[in-house]
């Protein structure tokens, strides 16, 4: 039995079978509607979270499954003080695969140690969100045709933005990727992203503070929210959260193919006069969402449909 | 000094770091074994100017060392049997270290559960970096 608790757990083989499927649901959706019949999918969401929970369950409807779980800590057990290898043990009695979202980082891998049915981990703390990763790489393969020779540009707080990390770390396998690190110095990468993947893979980077110095030369724009959340100090993140706010007079200095991906949810750092522009992604990304956590519930429960 | 031929069966851990047996002594766990352990601090040393050293009278099998290689890779380990040191351990490091250290990222589920195994991967031998296999947090004993 397989589980996806990190965005590595897929080798670039197992990746590409997975987006090509992804691909094939979203232009065959008929054919995939009813592989999931008698097939239900726990989501496990020890913390809040709209769009990933309701991704998760849009894909198990869309394949003829059903879905159960729960939407917050206070409405589970785990305010009963339950351990997480206890709950997983009493969902797998209950469900064909779970979707699991903690606040505590290693949350997933723990389940996935005692589950009796495949773990999704659907973001834990500031570590992992692997499927957000998958939603990514299909969005850029999907509608730039491939995954190498790319130049991509990350944008706004690269320190806590766990989506960054998890996607540097799907691209470097990939041939003839470099990237451009945008951001304050208070919100840098990581030093071991720098260290123990960009340049132990010898992945050509450059640290710049000001997006429009980038923007002309890049395939990919991929913007990020200052997270309120993972700020101790308030002062620091209302100083921080205005940084890099992309319009349209910024859009005119870009490459004509570029991309603007957005993990969402966005505040102010996309302008809504962005909204309409072709290169902008980041709504095609949510639909590309649901079609990759398709792919993937069907590949976990190791389902083919004919 | 030492007298090692005392020892019939066991290990003498030379070339401690002065004023860190007693952190070795409770990394070995050896408060729990029922044996007798001698404990020599602030010996003279030429190498070293002043040594730690522990004399430990056990079956050789009893002790896992693997944790020694983790705390200080310069330990001498002498394995003694029939009175004889018969070898000298080559201390490297564990690539695993179970329920040794703690975690201390506040945001880990190991902060939450304490039941569980705190286990720690070697991630990078040259610079000896540890990750708590939970959430990759990287073990600092500062």
């Amino acid at each position: 039995m397989r589980h996806l608790i990190s965005p590595l757990d897929f080798s670039v083989e197992e990746l590409d079978k997975l987006l090509d499927l992804a691909s094939d649901i979203e232009k065959n959706p008929d054919k995939y509607k009813e592989a999931c019949n008698g097939k239900k999918i726990a989501t496990l969401f020890y913390e809040p979270s709209t769009r990933t929970r309701l991704s998760f369950e849009a894909a198990m409807l869309n394949l003829g499954g059903n879905v159960l779980g729960f939407s917050s800590a206070a409405s589970s057990s785990a305010a009963k003080g339950e351990s997480v290898s206890d709950t997983i043990r009493m969902i797998s009695c209950y469900a064909d695969i779970c979707a699991m979202r903690h606040p505590k980082e290693g949350a997933p891998l723990v389940a996935s140690l005692k589950s009796g049915i495949p773990v999704i981990n659907a973001g834990d703390g500031g570590h992992q969100h692997p499927t957000q990763t998958l939603t990514d790489l299909m969005t850029i393969r999907s509608l730039k045709g491939r995954l190498d020779n790319l130049i991509i540009g990350l944008c706004g707080d690269l320190k806590f933005g766990r989506t960054v990390h998890s996607l540097i770390n799907a691209l470097v396998r990939y041939k003839n990727i470099s990237f451009v690190l945008i951001s304050p110095p208070e919100l840098k990468i990581p030093s071991y992203i720098r260290e123990e993947v960009l340049e132990a893979n010898n992945i050509p980077y450059k640290e710049i503070t000001h997006m429009e110095d980038a923007l002309a030369e890049l395939d990919i724009l991929y913007m990020t929210r200052v997270q309120r959340e993972r700020f101790f100090n308030e002062a620091e993140y209302i100083r921080l959260k205005d940084t890099y706010i992309l319009d349209k007079e910024k859009m005119a200095l870009a490459n004509k193919n570029m991309l603007v991906l957005h993990p969402l949810p966005r505040v102010n750092e996309i302008s809504v006069e962005v909204d309409d522009d072709e290169r902008a992604a980041y709504f095609k990304q949510v639909q590309y969402g649901v079609y990759v956590r398709m792919a993937l519930i069907l590949t976990l429960l190791e389902i083919k449909a004919d | 000094m030492l007298n090692v031929g005392s020892l019939n069966e066991g290990f003498v851990l030379d070339h401690i770091k002065a004023g860190k047996c007693m952190d070795i002594y409770n990394y070995l766990g050896l408060d729990k074994l029922d044996c007798q352990v001698a404990i020599i601090k602030n010996a003279k040393s030429n190498k070293m100017g002043r040594k730690d050293i522990i004399k430990i009278e056990c079956p050789i099998d009893v002790i896992n060392l693997d944790i020694l290689g983790y705390i200080d890779h310069n330990i001498t380990v002498n394995i003694i049997h029939d009175g004889k040191i018969v070898d000298k351990k080559k201390l490297t490091l564990p690539k695993i270290i179970k329920n040794v250290v703690t975690c201390k990222n506040p945001r880990c589920i190991t902060s939450i559960e304490q039941e569980l195994e705190q286990i720690f991967i070697l991630t990078d031998e040259k610079k000896q970096i540890y990750r708590c296999k939970y959430c990759e947090e990287k073990y600092s004993n500062k």
